[in-house]
């Protein structure tokens, strides 16, 4: 078995030289600032075509919070060329999935599609590009659908109730501050003029990516890219202030108290992305550890708070290596029904004193290795999802290329590198806590 | 509006041409049964090295009886033991060499599934693996009672969740007495019931090779297929096939408010649909695509959503199980909207059934389904889902060749006909969870 597991690594590392090399990535800028760039992906006669924006809710300040995410709602309600409800009814006739995504870090639009009717997708996501109109009648109608979309992913959630207010105590300067969804009062003030406006300064070619994946030829889809995209005007893109969250010294504790029936905790340590990591091994090694903690049934957190101290009912970790600003290293749970959150809490600092204290077994480290490397191949059992690790790479502009790195900068990753990132990162200074307590109401769940 | 039919009308035409130039090139499905009675349907896709495996059981939640959840609560113990290994070893059998290991339970099914890289040695380690658990759980005590308590609490979860709480009463009130009703992950006071012997019997019974469908597909030759599929049979018992589902009584009236501390109100409604097979399915199909299942050009989204704002999601949709399925529709709304958004649906379903589409609206959606086909099938985990289906609710090897021919044949007369005969607005169950309330913003 041992010699087994030594060998793992080699062998998956030369398995994923074949399977990256025939899917070489194509990239060129046109003229206007607007990258593009093509993944040939010939398994299935399908692609995927996706435009991400530099923009997210990031970008905005108090007051407007949220505008990103209703601006991408608003990129469905017509153009002066195709009106309200066209651009859904040509891309229905084609066949086309299409939807939209709104992050911290970006705005993306993607449709997937039989790879003939590439051409479509260009044209009318090009014209909205440049040309959204913005409706005054519309915006109104489409304020109400988002805030309808609040309540129900957040203002009805206790648990995501609780992450809002959880990044709302951490973070204090940085943006991060902010829910992505936006807060109910500024949703309320929203006017149309705030939207126009995020749309001129932010809705330029050379603000954004153009990513292709699928059954395509590169030279052709540059061809197409020049054709529909090329004679875009670009604009001058407003440079952002660095806003950077301050050093933070000091625990800080946040009760959330929602009509709930489990408890529920968060807790964060600000870490550096690899965007703003000085070192980037250490980013590496915090995703290591992320997948120790919580990469699957063995990993620790399962293993020891779940099945074998059975404080937890459920207990999760994880680490945004690919955030365009610093974040934090995650740890969430809900205490098994004899146990309290304090005790959760505290068998959670347990499971961080180890990797402090003691290196990660070799065992520990190859299973993680072995499934970062299978992962990888298993993503590209979807065009949509490689489409995805491209885009959000170049959006945060620590370019697409780190995608071929990644399962060789993780290769490289020791013990002594993992347990390094634990003592550095996951202190008490800079951690935050979010508790839940629900509170019960008479009638509820009960009564009818 | 005009402008909007005549680029419709010119990308019907464009349409027409494009179908009959386009032949997709559909995966090539090996089929054969095991000595032992396993069904296997396999696809060579070797452009990636990896592997899915499918095995799928007559063991849905309608099997439960009335330990509701006994079926989901057996397949998440599988993998905490077998043989000598205890839960610890299990994941890290299949961990250590990146493979993926899941168990599923809808109303009908059961599908243990496997992803692994196809590289022989860690494909070895992982298909023993999950032999291993599949055949020879060891289902011991400690991880019985720790799931149990682990349910009870996803059950509390559930219990603050309006939306898992109102999906919950509708198939409740839909189905009465019929094992559909019962809810797959089970109710705190069944799962309190549930002994670990019953976990047993239940694996003995239900996880045999009779009525069960091997999906294969990935980096492997059918010769390997072959090989892997006797591995997989031989380690289970032929058992005996099971008692045919009963069959399902329509719905009646029903209309229910359960009373909720949540700003929106959670709508679900809809009556007993159509079984897997009904001759009626693709013209049920197709006209729920322009009722509410075609997103955005859907007529319940238009006038629920785009038009007047009432709800982030809104959608209908027919779920064919082996007896009849249930047609349903939902949505979610500020609670002091609840009112109007179930007249607007109510409106949109009565005009749908007495005057069905439009021969646009029919032609869009013809569109969009045949075009969109591709999509259907474009990637492994795609594939495998299709095998099962066909395998397990014996549909014909040609489903995915027909499926175009099948959607392009529905006229307007076959949606009106099948939507008059099947839903009736009298016998409809409707829930809403939420509060009577108007939301504490607005008080």
């Amino acid at each position: 078995m041992k010699k087994i597991i030594l060998s793992i690594n080699t062998i998956l590392v030369s398995f994923l030289l074949v399977t990256s090399s025939w899917a070489a990535v194509h990239e060129k800028t046109l003229e206007n600032g607007l990258k593009v760039i093509v993944k040939e992906d010939h398994r299935a006669p399908v692609a995927t075509a996706q435009v991400w924006y530099k923009v997210g809710s990031a970008s905005e300040y108090g007051g407007i919070t949220g505008v990103s995410h209703v601006l991408e709602h608003m990129m469905f309600k017509g153009t002066p060329k195709y009106p309200v409800g066209e651009f859904s009814e040509i891309l229905a006739s084609i066949g086309a999935r299409d939807n939209a995504f709104t992050s911290r870090d970006f705005t993306a639009y993607y449709q997937l599609f039989d790879v003939s009717k590439l051409k479509t997708s260009f044209e009318l996501e090009s014209d909205r590009m440049a040309q959204l109109n913005l409706d005054e009648s519309e915006f109104i109608k489409e304020l109400e659908v988002v805030k309808e979309e609040r309540r129900l992913r957040t203002e009805d959630n206790p648990n995501a109730l609780t992450y809002e207010q959880f990044n709302a105590t951490a973070y204090n300067s940085s943006p991060y501050h902010n829910p992505v969804i936006g807060w109910m009062n500024d949703l309320d003030n929203m006017k149309v003029t705030d939207l126009r406006d995020w749309y001129q300064q932010w809705y330029t070619p050379n603000n954004a990516t153009l990513v292709v994946v699928g059954d395509v030829n590169s030279e052709q889809v540059f061809a197409l890219a020049e054709k529909y995209y090329g004679a875009l005007p670009s604009r001058d893109v407003k440079q952002l202030k660095a806003r950077l969250e301050p050093k933070q010294v000091g625990e800080r504790r946040v009760e959330i108290k929602a009509v709930a029936k489990l408890p529920y905790m968060i807790i964060g340590y600000k870490v550096p992305s690899l965007k703003t990591v000085e070192d980037t091994r250490e980013a590496y090694a915090l995703s290591i550890l992320s997948g120790i903690l919580d990469g699957g049934r063995s990993s620790r957190l399962s293993k020891n708070l779940v099945r074998e101290q059975e404080v937890a009912a459920s207990a999760g970790a994880g680490y945004d290596l690919y955030s365009a600003r610093s974040n934090m290293f995650l740890f969430d749970g809900t205490p098994n029904a004899e146990n309290t959150l304090e005790e959760l809490e505290q068998a959670i600092y347990q499971e961080i004193e180890k990797l402090q204290n003691e290196l990660v077994s070799e065992r520990e480290l190859k299973r993680v290795k072995a499934q970062t490397v299978a992962s990888e191949v298993y993503q590209q059992d979807s065009v949509q999802r490689q489409a995805y690790i491209i885009g959000s790479l170049e959006t945060v502009e620590l370019g697409w290329q780190t995608m071929n790195e990644y399962a060789d900068n993780i290769q490289k990753i020791t013990a002594e590198d993992v347990r390094a990132v634990a003592k550095k990162y996951l202190v008490n200074d800079t951690k935050t806590v979010a508790i839940l307590t629900p509170l019960e109401r008479k009638s509820f769940g009960a009564k009818q | 509006m005009i402008k909007t039919t005549m680029l419709i009308r010119s990308a019907i035409l464009f349409f027409v041409l494009s179908i009959s130039s386009t032949v997709y090139a559909l995966p090539e499905i090996n089929a054969w049964t095991t000595d032992n009675g396993i069904k296997v349907l396999h696809v060579n896709s070797p452009e990636l090295p990896m592997v899915d495996i499918a095995l799928t059981f007559d063991a849905g939640s309608a099997r439960d009886n009335e330990l509701a959840g006994l079926s989901a609560m057996m397949h998440g113990l599988l993998d905490k033991g077998t043989g000598k290994l205890d839960a610890d070893d299990v994941a890290s059998r299949f961990e250590d060499v990146g493979a993926q290991f899941s168990a599923s339970v809808d109303l009908d099914r059961s599908s243990v599934m496997l992803r692994s890289l196809s590289n022989e040695e860690f494909f070895n380690d992982a298909l023993t693996m999950f032999i291993s658990v599949v055949s020879k759980p060891s289902f011991p005590e400690r991880d019985f009672d720790r799931e149990k308590k682990r349910l009870l609490i996803s059950l509390e979860d559930i219990d603050q969740r309006p939306s898992d709480i109102v999906g919950r009463k509708f198939f409740e009130l839909l189905y009465q007495q019929h094992p559909y009703a019962q809810p797959r992950s089970g109710t705190k006071q069944s799962a309190n019931k549930i002994t670990l012997k019953d976990i047993k019997k239940f694996h003995k019974s239900y996880l045999v090779t009779t009525n069960s469908i091997l999906a294969i597909v990935g980096d492997v030759s059918e010769q390997q297929a072959q090989d892997i599929a006797n591995k997989i049979s031989e380690s289970l018992p032929k058992g005996k096939a099971q008692e045919k589902i009963a069959l399902v009584k329509s719905s009646l009236e029903t209309k229910q408010h359960i009373d909720f501390p949540s700003q929106q109100s959670h709508v679900r409604m809809g009556q007993i649909g159509v079984e897997r097979g009904n001759p009626d399915y693709f013209n049920l199909y197709v006209g729920n695509h322009i009722l509410g299942g075609g997103g955005f050009t859907s007529r319940l989204v238009k006038e629920v959503r785009s038009k007047r704002g009432l709800s982030y999601s809104v959608y209908s949709y027919f779920l064919p199980y082996e007896q009849a399925g249930p047609f349903m529709l939902g949505l979610q709304t500020r609670s002091d909207q609840v009112t109007e958004a179930i007249q607007v649906c109510n409106q949109v379903l009565a005009d749908f059934i007495e005057n069905g589409p439009t021969q646009e609206e029919l032609a869009l959606s013809k569109q969009n389904i045949m075009n969109g086909f591709p999509l259907r099938i474009d990637s492994n985990r795609d594939i495998l889902g299709y095998l099962s289906l066909i395998g397990y609710y014996n549909l014909p090897l040609t489903y995915l060749d027909d499926f175009n021919k099948n959607i392009e044949n529905v006229s307007l007369e076959d949606v009106k006909k099948a939507f008059r005969k099947q839903l009736d607005l009298d016998t409809f169950v409707t829930v809403v969870v939420g509060s009577e309330q108007k939301p504490e913003e607005d008080a």
